[in-house]
């Protein structure tokens, strides 16, 4: 299998004031195509650092990044950028949607931009078709106001989508949801990654790490651990058991 | 009872008891000195003696109100524009923004009057800036309280600094705006008043409810003082209603200050 993220001893210091904060301290991982990590850790532990590294939102201080086989330390912040929309999509805790402007406009947002413009059918389409992956094709032409917390992060998974990314980087995806609408999330995560799509995340609840097949943790800027799952969760088959929970709780009234 | 009823029931009630005790001040003070408190009755009778200068008075101080409302949300529109581009700009500025509020206009009426002429422009230029800071302010402030994580999602997606502003920043600061808007479409008719007061003529397309105010007060006809007050509230309330209508129709379908039942 290709690798598609390629980390190689990398170091990331911050310069606070006088102090020097070793944040990310020799990281190496290898992400191959099809992967689906979760990144643990407690926080300080360099887990965002990291992500940020990964996102090319964020330059080590040392090391070598190879993205789908780029050296992303010789690009400058237009190309870097480029890269970026090229490759990745991201999902954030807090959905980032844009209050003013329906579900399928903001699916839309991320083509508006950069170098390739796509024309105005064309942008809809492929909205529209990313909307229907996440299982909201019916919708489109809601506010983010009128849907609940789960359909806005399908919505920001979908917009996450549009450029057709090789990786998805999410942040705290679940952090803002109850523990059901969490699974649905997990289970669109799933899906994704049944086609394709490599995925890593960041996470602190242990249960939803149990969704992804592979288990990063961090300490001091260090990874302590790396495995694989062995007891995976299934998001169809953890809503049902949590259906049936239900059923049976309402029989028992 | 329903919250309907209530709505307009509990208003009634209010309305009824304050004209009650109206009438009940009014007939307890002495005869002589019951000619400063003119009853309701005396107020619509005299509505109906001078109902056509009283009209004619309140479209002229609507026209210098309304004109010099929609020039100070152009000009602060564009004003907030340009101080959210940089903190050093604002800097620069707010100083004397602060005193262009502090400075009554009254000051500057008379001097107005040399610079432009008395009459409607005169008015124009004293609502305009009466309504001017309120306006800047808020909008200002819309415009660089855009949520951080949205602006850093537009900068990640490159988009250019006038998308930023006129997709991200601009929609984001409509609800402020709109704040600037309504405190504004209350001064708007008051300051069109004050600056008819101070700087209105007779010349011309006639005086506005202010200078109306000046005449009937030297003619001591005070049920006429009472309906021109009648006239500029009721003014106030077209201002504040069409603001009102104007914010609904671009912020509800989005913002949470709306509350929606549809799903």
């Amino acid at each position: 299998m290709p690798a598609v993220v390629q980390l190689e001893d990398i170091h990331k210091t911050y310069d606070s004031g006088e102090v020097q904060v070793h944040a990310v301290r020799g990281v190496s991982l290898t992400l191959n195509s099809g992967d689906f990590m979760a990144i643990m850790g407690a926080s300080g532990s360099g887990k965002s650092t990291l992500m940020n590294t990964l996102g090319c939102l964020d330059r080590p201080t040392r090391g070598r990044y190879l993205l789908d086989g780029v050296d992303v330390s010789g690009l400058d912040r237009n190309e870097l950028a480029d890269l970026r929309n090229e490759k990745l999509g991201f999902v954030f805790q807090g959905f980032n949607l844009l209050s003013r402007t329906t579900a399928l406009e903001n699916v839309e947002l991320p083509m508006l931009y950069g170098r390739q413009r796509a024309s105005g059918r064309d942008l809809q389409t492929r909205a529209e078709h990313c909307l229907q992956i996440v299982g909201l094709a019916d919708r489109a032409d809601h506010f983010p106001s009128q849907l609940s917390g789960g359909q806005q992060q399908r919505v920001a998974i979908a917009r996450a989508l549009v450029n057709n990314p090789q990786v998805l980087l999410a942040d705290e995806p679940t952090g803002n949801l109850d523990s059901k609408t969490a699974v649905e999330v997990m289970g669109v995560f799933q899906k994704l990654n049944d086609q394709g799509i490599t995925i890593v995340m960041v996470t602190h609840e242990l249960d939803i790490a149990r969704f992804c097949k592979r288990n990063l943790i961090m300490r001091d800027g260090r990874v302590v651990s790396d495995i694989t799952v062995a007891d995976r969760l299934f998001a169809d088959a953890e809503l049902q058991r949590l259906r049936d929970a239900e059923a049976a709780a309402k029989l028992t009234d | 009872m329903s919250k309907r009823t209530l709505n307009i029931l509990l208003p009634a009630i209010t309305g009824a008891l304050f004209v009650a005790i109206w009438y009940a001040v009014r007939f307890s003070m002495s005869e002589e000195m019951r000619f400063l408190l003119p009853t309701p009755g005396e107020i619509i009778a005299s509505f109906q003696a001078n109902g056509t200068e009283l009209g004619r008075a309140a479209l002229n101080t609507a026209e210098g109100a309304l004109l010099g409302f929609l020039f100070a949300t152009l000009v602060s529109s564009a004003f907030a524009l340009a101080l959210s581009v940089s903190s050093l700009v604002r800097i620069s500025f707010y100083p004397y923004l602060m005193m262009l509020q502090m400075i009554p206009v009254i000051i500057f009426a008379p001097i107005l009057v040399l610079w432009v002429g008395p009459g409607l422009k005169s008015v124009v230029v004293i609502t305009f800036l009466i309504c001017f800071f309120p306006l800047v302010v808020n909008t200002t402030q819309g415009l660089v309280s855009t949520d951080r994580n949205l602006v850093e999602l537009f900068r990640m997606y490159r988009a250019s600094r006038p998308q930023e502003i006129f997709l991200l920043r601009a929609p984001a600061a409509l609800p402020y705006f709109f704040t600037g808007l309504r405190i504004a479409a209350t001064l708007a008719p008051i300051g069109a008043l004050v600056g008819d007061y101070t700087a209105g003529s007779s010349a011309g397309d006639g005086g506005g409810l202010g200078f109306q105010a000046i005449i009937y007060s030297s003619q001591a006809k005070y049920p006429a003082l009472f309906a021109t007050a009648a006239v500029t509230c009721v003014l106030g309330f077209v201002f504040v209603a069409l603001v009102l209508s104007l914010s609904w129709l671009s912020l509800h379908h989005w913002h949470d200050s709306y509350e929606r039942t549809d799903n």
